[in-house]
């Protein structure tokens, strides 16, 4: 079989890669031009850490969006002859160069990279959002009235927090549970905290303005009950959102895996918050606690809260590798990076084809490298300018 | 004092006991497929019916529940359907070979990033602070099973230096242990290193510090004796903290490895829905630590006199 060569491949890859470097130029002009004005993301660039780390997540964005433009093959095709090809190889049928070599199952190792890209970057970022508002809207009121609420709260995210996460993976993620209720039930739980979050949000500001609060209170309620039925019953009118109940399964085991750290942080620093003039001022004004806590606290933890939130994305990928590696993932069809590092990591394929598990664990790597030094430039920020973000 | 741990000790006797009837509730799920492990594919239902009703299966889960928390309390595990013998005698030797990699793995990661977070902290923004800061994060971005993948084929195919699988088959040999530990040091050394160079910053801005150095006393002394001193307390808490991470790092490491240890019975045992044995080994792994919690407040409110927790 013929071969393209270690520089054909190089080549190849950043030639298939167009899309990714003309968005990245773009970002970069965009910030030359205007970073002045931009606030906190052009501070960002001011130091190389933050540069990188901005860098690095943007190319895996950019992959994830121009995913079919980029990878040259469906990720589930599969071309017989390339079976544990070699990168570089080239099929003499089509003319197809398999950049990054075939896996087990003769699949574009590259494609399979490129799309699996597709699936962590919407699961990751979507499920630490979630845990992000469920975690701030226990850890609000627990930080705030402590006493019985805080006890009680505290003990239920020590609870998870003491369990190993692969035992509570095995034990959420498995086949049985899937016919069970659990997984529903847990999902209509977790999902609907967002919602009522937004409605509070809303509520507690707009209480003066009867009119306006009305109007988001209604398209709090529309979309976020679209977005609800379309994960938790697969029911969405539209069908644009639409979830397989694996993914749901996994996304909920994520979602509630990670939350307990999010309240111990926003937690954290609403005791610290609270003791603010600000805060006595507008108890004094004689606003409602949660008021208070929405509009006054949550504003000002905002700081360590997306330094956390860079570093917990990266910290699901980990997870969502984690399980995949514990076959635990998406289902073997899917391009998941996780399964892929599976497949690869097995005795015969490290000796014999180590490039299917290499390449899905440097994509990984990368992406997580990406997103510390995102959160390391964040908290650099912070530090030198509290406030500023 | 006293009140305070007698409290942590009954929320920590809570958690247990919530985390077993948790655990206990979600394994009931499939119960009826121990009867298949045991027995074997090939047996009829009625068969299968006979074995659980004679092992007790059909009674009230309350009732199954207690019988199994009062044996567990004893030190009765109950058997494991998977290795066929008491869960006992495969729980506690597996401890053992995890208590050694853990412990090696924790030793080093803590060696290096105490050392590292210290010459990091003494001089904050400078050469050695930035050096270690971006070698930390560069390390804590690669997860076990990643870098799992890359020593392998590093070491084990390429250089051909290492054994690639770690399971002991003929008695212990240390040059097994190496790649496992390398992974879990890899990933965990980062993060010791950030906090002690956090809290040896903080100790360098302080009046002591200042004060000792404008008397004129060698510098050398002044880290060694007032700064260190001070500075390796909150680091304490969080090697202390690490056992978590560590556990779930041990897992996938003696997967990837067949190294016979706890983790990888963890995974055994719940892939194969062997009740008894998920049951044990979670609850074990959760008293690991919440009492590793408990040490480290205890030991933080010992060492730090300035925090008395009323």
């Amino acid at each position: 079989m013929e071969n393209a060569g270690i520089f054909g491949i190089i080549l190849g890859i950043v030639i298939r890669l167009w899309p990714v470097w003309i968005a990245l130029a773009a970002v970069l002009v965009v910030v030359r031009l205007y970073g002045k004005r931009m606030g906190l993301f052009g501070q960002l660039f001011d130091s190389s850490i933050g540069t990188a780390g901005v860098l690095i997540c943007a190319f895996w964005v950019f992959t994830a969006i121009f995913a079919d433009v980029i990878a040259p093959l469906d990720p589930r095709v599969q071309v017989a002859i390339m079976k544990n090809a070699v990168p570089g190889a080239i099929d003499s049928g089509s003319g197809m160069t398999f950049l990054l070599g075939g896996d087990h199952l003769a699949r574009d190792v590259f494609s399979r990279v490129v799309y699996g890209a597709r699936i962590v970057l919407t699961i990751a970022p979507a499920a630490t959002l979630i845990a992000l508002l469920v975690g701030s809207s226990l850890g609000l009121p627990a930080g705030f009235f402590g006493r019985r609420i805080d006890a009680v709260l505290s003990f239920l995210a020590n609870l998870v927090l003491a369990f190993p996460v692969i035992l509570l993976f095995y034990l959420l993620v498995t086949p049985g549970i899937m016919d069970t209720a659990i997984p529903y039930m847990m999902a209509g739980i977790l999902f609907i905290i967002p919602i009522i979050f937004f409605c509070v949000l809303f509520a507690t500001r707009y209480s003066a303005r009867p009119t306006q609060m009305w109007i988001y209170l209604a398209i709090t309620l529309v979309v976020g009950f679209w977005i609800y039925a379309g994960l938790v019953f697969d029911a969405d009118p539209l069908r644009i959102i639409s979830i397989e109940p694996n993914e749901l399964n996994i996304f909920v085991a994520v979602v509630f895996a990670s939350s307990p750290g999010v309240f111990r942080i926003v937690r954290g620093l609403v005791m610290d918050i609270i003791t603010r003039d600000y805060v006595a001022a507008a108890q004094t004004r004689g606003e409602s606690p949660w008021y208070i806590m929405l509009w006054e606290i949550l504003p000002n933890a905002r700081g360590p809260l997306i330094v956390d939130v860079c570093l917990r994305i990266g910290y699901t990928t980990i997870l969502l590798g984690t399980l995949g590696f514990f076959g635990l993932g998406m289902g073997p069809e899917s391009p998941d990076w996780g399964t892929a590092i599976k497949d690869g990591s097995k005795v015969a394929q490290i000796r014999l084809y180590p490039w299917q598990g290499v390449v899905p664990a440097l994509a990984l790597m990368s992406l997580v490298l990406g997103l510390n030094l995102l959160a390391f430039g964040l908290s650099e920020m912070y530090l030198a300018w509290p406030g500023s973000i | 004092m006293l009140i305070f741990m007698l409290r942590r000790f009954g929320t920590m006797v809570l958690t247990m006991v919530v985390v077993s009837i948790l655990v206990f509730l979600l394994l009931e799920i499939n119960v009826e497929s121990v009867a298949t492990k045991v027995l074997g594919p090939y047996t009829s239902q009625e068969q299968r019916e006979i074995w659980l009703r004679e092992n007790g299966y059909f009674d009230p889960a309350v009732l199954r529940y207690l019988r199994w928390l009062g044996n567990f309390v004893i030190g009765d595990f109950g058997d494991s359907v998977r290795f066929k013998v008491p869960v006992a005698d495969v729980l506690w030797p597996r401890l053992g070979n995890t208590g050694i990699l853990g412990g090696v793995a924790l030793l080093i990661a803590s060696v290096i990033g105490l050392t590292l977070g210290v010459l990091a902290g003494m001089r904050e923004g400078g050469f050695r602070d930035r050096a270690a800061s971006v070698t930390a994060i560069l390390t804590t971005s690669v997860p076990e099973f990643a870098s799992a993948v890359f020593l392998s084929v590093i070491f084990v195919f390429n250089l051909q230096l290492l054994p690639g699988t770690s399971g002991m088959a003929e008695g212990f040999d240390p040059a097994q242990l190496v790649l496992p530990v390398m992974v879990l040091v890899i990933y965990d050394w980062g993060y010791i290193a950030r906090m002690t160079r956090a809290s040896m910053a903080e100790v360098m801005m302080t009046h002591y510090i200042r004060t000792a150095v404008l008397k004129g006393l060698p510098y050398g002394q002044v880290i060694r004796r007032h700064a260190l001193r001070n500075a390796l307390i909150a680091p304490f808490t969080v090697i202390m903290l690490q056992f978590p991470w560590l556990l779930t790092g041990v897992v996938v490491v003696e997967s990837m490895f067949n190294y016979k240890g706890f983790g990888y019975l963890l995974v055994q045992a719940a892939a194969n829905n062997d009740i008894d044995l998920v049951l044990s080994c979670g609850l074990i792994s959760v008293i690991i630590v919440l009492v590793t919690q408990l040490i480290s407040d205890i030991g933080y409110a010992f060492l730090n006199p300035r925090i008395r927790v009323a």
